[in-house]
């Protein structure tokens, strides 16, 4: 039914076209920015003279990236990270929420309990920090796999998923003898594919992308995971920023285009997959404000 | 029809008594085993540190251990409030939070409710692609790109304001600036992914009301008024609440990235301070108790808001 445009929400229209447009480029500035003036020469960082685009556009910055050692072996840490941390979160919170699905499993009440309270009650961070460096999992890599290993709001969303699936289904495969263990890698996983995706989507991001649990337990630089090298090497960036902006000497030796380098292949990982995952992270954040 | 009743035999009849538990868990052993390793996690990563919280009430020494740290009382929670550099700490996270309720909490409503009143769908699509994005980055790179705008000697911003005639500012040096900074970047990080709650919110709303009210006359912002808005305060009071109950938690992730020495004054938050003087200057007892202080308050906030929803909207958090 087509009903006919008044002016003024034609007027509206036009100017939220305009309004969203403005937010677009509000986002994509700084981005655009920052990968310009990565392929852009130390001089023409040095003058200001980038905007959106390369000034004598070069590859210099990236031959630094590649062959900075440091830079490799935190981005190893950190594939392996996501690799390791994301595996053990998946097994960890699909082996705790299919039980906590099945309404008649009893004492579930009092378990699903015993989670949320820590989603409400957080745990402070000093005495978890004690308990790691009890277990001797400080300056391990474990730290940074154990200790998050289950996603408290990512188990409800999983648990709220199983109990959507039709227990007779269930039943029939317990009728023919399956265990319940291949009743979940075989029957409950394939069909729960949607939730799968998501819990895999939030989980390799946020270790790939956060550096302040590293920051905690680990002190050996061997161990760094790209985002803690990422942390460092801004905050010294910023530093020297401060000094220049007191003494307005400039520094010859600028590692900003090495910075910006940095960060633009620190990304590519994320911006590769976005769009992939789009359709599915949409569905996993809905999920999230669905209840039981 | 019941549906319980429609599936062929529930696996166990509920029997009460010890001995009917007994055979329930052991008839369905393979549930239980299956929950062994989350219990597990649960029990040594979660309770055992919350109840290493009592170091609040000792002057605990790691040396010693919590068995034989001397019991102090309340001393460190005394600290807490009379301190002014403690006191420094909660008044920072206050503000910042409650600035981020101002400011950063509408965004996503005002961006979905425009979004909701685009007539292009392909637009629409490219829009949510461009803001959702930023989510995906982490804090050590939106701090990357804040710097990149903001840095005093190259920074874009500071190029435009120079070539307007004015003096370069140290904005990420000055604490005057910090706050804003911090409620800045997280509208620019969050503002996109946040709305899609607030986008499935909308897309719940029948059409047939849309369909009812254009039949009455009602224009466009009518139908925002009487039928969009009341149809997303559900989930608008449901997150304001979970919001309010977080107040506490800013997230050392973003706060620790973009601190320095220089804007402790007022970007020093509860979290941060705990770093950097519990880990990394081992006053555990001190900063447990301000951990400690801050789950209470959380806990409490939650429980309250909890209560509020139920009342408002008649849906629990929890």
């Amino acid at each position: 039914m087509a009903i006919k445009r008044s002016l003024g929400e034609k007027i509206f229209d036009v100017f939220n076209v305009f309004v969203l447009t403005i937010v677009c480029l509000l986002v994509l500035i700084p981005v655009i920015h920052v990968i310009a003036g990565s392929f852009s020469s130390t001089q023409a960082l040095i003058r200001n003279q980038v905007f959106l685009l390369p000034v004598d556009f070069n590859l210099d910055n990236y031959k630094l990236v590649v062959q900075n050692r440091t830079f490799w072996n935190t981005f190893k840490n950190s594939v392996l990270l996501v690799v390791v941390g994301t595996a053990v979160n998946m097994v960890m919170t699909l082996l705790t929420a299919y039980p906590l699905s099945k309404s008649y499993l009893r004492g579930r009440k009092f378990f699903i309990l015993a989670f949320v309270f820590t989603m409400i009650f957080h745990a402070p961070l000093i005495p978890t920090y004690i308990l790691i460096r009890n277990l001797g999992l400080l300056d391990t890599f474990w730290a940074l796999v154990i200790p998050p290993a289950i996603g408290m709001f990512n188990l409800m969303l999983c648990i709220t998923f199983f109990r959507s699936l039709p227990e007779e289904l269930f039943e029939a495969a317990r009728v023919d003898g399956m265990s319940e263990y291949r009743i979940l890698w075989q029957i409950a996983v394939p069909i729960s594919m949607p939730i799968i995706v998501t819990l895999l989507l939030f989980y390799s991001v946020n270790h790939w992308n956060s550096y302040f649990n590293a920051l905690i337990y680990i002190t050996d630089r061997k161990l760094y995971p790209l985002q803690l090298y990422l942390y460092h090497l801004l905050a010294e960036a910023n530093a020297i920023d401060n000094y220049r902006g007191v003494t307005t000497v400039n520094l010859d030796t600028s590692p900003q285009g090495l910075q910006l380098a940095t960060i633009v292949v620190a990304t590519v990982p994320i911006v590769v997959v976005y769009p992939f995952l789009q359709k599915h992270f949409i569905k996993g954040a809905m999920l999230g404000s669905l209840k039981e | 029809m019941d549906r319980a009743s429609a599936i062929p035999a529930p696996p166990e009849k509920r029997r009460s008594g010890p001995a009917g538990l007994l055979k329930f868990v052991v008839r369905n052993r393979a549930l239980y085993i299956m929950l062994l390793p989350g219990l597990a996690y649960l029990v040594i990563f979660k309770y055992i540190p919350l109840s290493g919280s009592v170091i609040a009430f000792q002057n605990f020494n790691i040396f010693k251990g919590i068995w034989h740290s001397e019991w102090v009382g309340f001393k460190w929670f005394e600290q807490f409030f009379t301190y002014p550099q403690l006191r420094r700490l909660l008044v920072n996270t206050l503000l910042i939070s409650f600035y981020q309720l101002l400011f950063a909490f509408p965004a996503p409503i005002l961006l979905a409710l425009l979004l909701n009143e685009l007539r292009s769908m392909v637009f629409k699509r490219t829009v949510q692609t461009i803001v959702y994005l930023p989510h995906f980055f982490s804090w050590t790179i939106v701090f990357g790109f804040t710097y990149m705008i903001l840095s005093v000697q190259t920074g874009l911003l500071n190029n435009l304001i120079e070539s307007l005639g004015f003096e370069r500012i140290n904005f990420l040096q000055k604490a005057e600036y910090f706050r804003s900074i911090i409620v800045g970047t997280g509208i620019w990080k969050e503002t996109g992914w946040s709305a899609i709650i607030f986008l499935a919110a909308l897309a719940g709303i029948s059409p047939t009301l849309y369909e009812a009210a254009k039949i009455d006359g009602a224009n466009r912002f009518q139908q925002l008024l009487h039928i969009t808005l009341p149809g997303i305060m559900p989930t608008i009071v449901i997150l304001l609440l979970l919001r309010i109950g977080n107040i506490l938690d800013l997230g050392a992730e973003q706060i620790y990235m973009f601190l320095n020495e220089l804007t402790y004054k007022t970007g020093d938050v509860l979290d941060t301070y705990t770093y950097r003087i519990g880990i990394l200057g081992g006053q555990y007892s001190l900063t447990t108790a301000i951990g400690l202080f801050k789950s209470v308050v959380g806990f409490l906030l939650m429980v309250l808001a909890n209560r509020l929803s139920k009342k408002i909207t008649g849906e629990g958090l929890y």
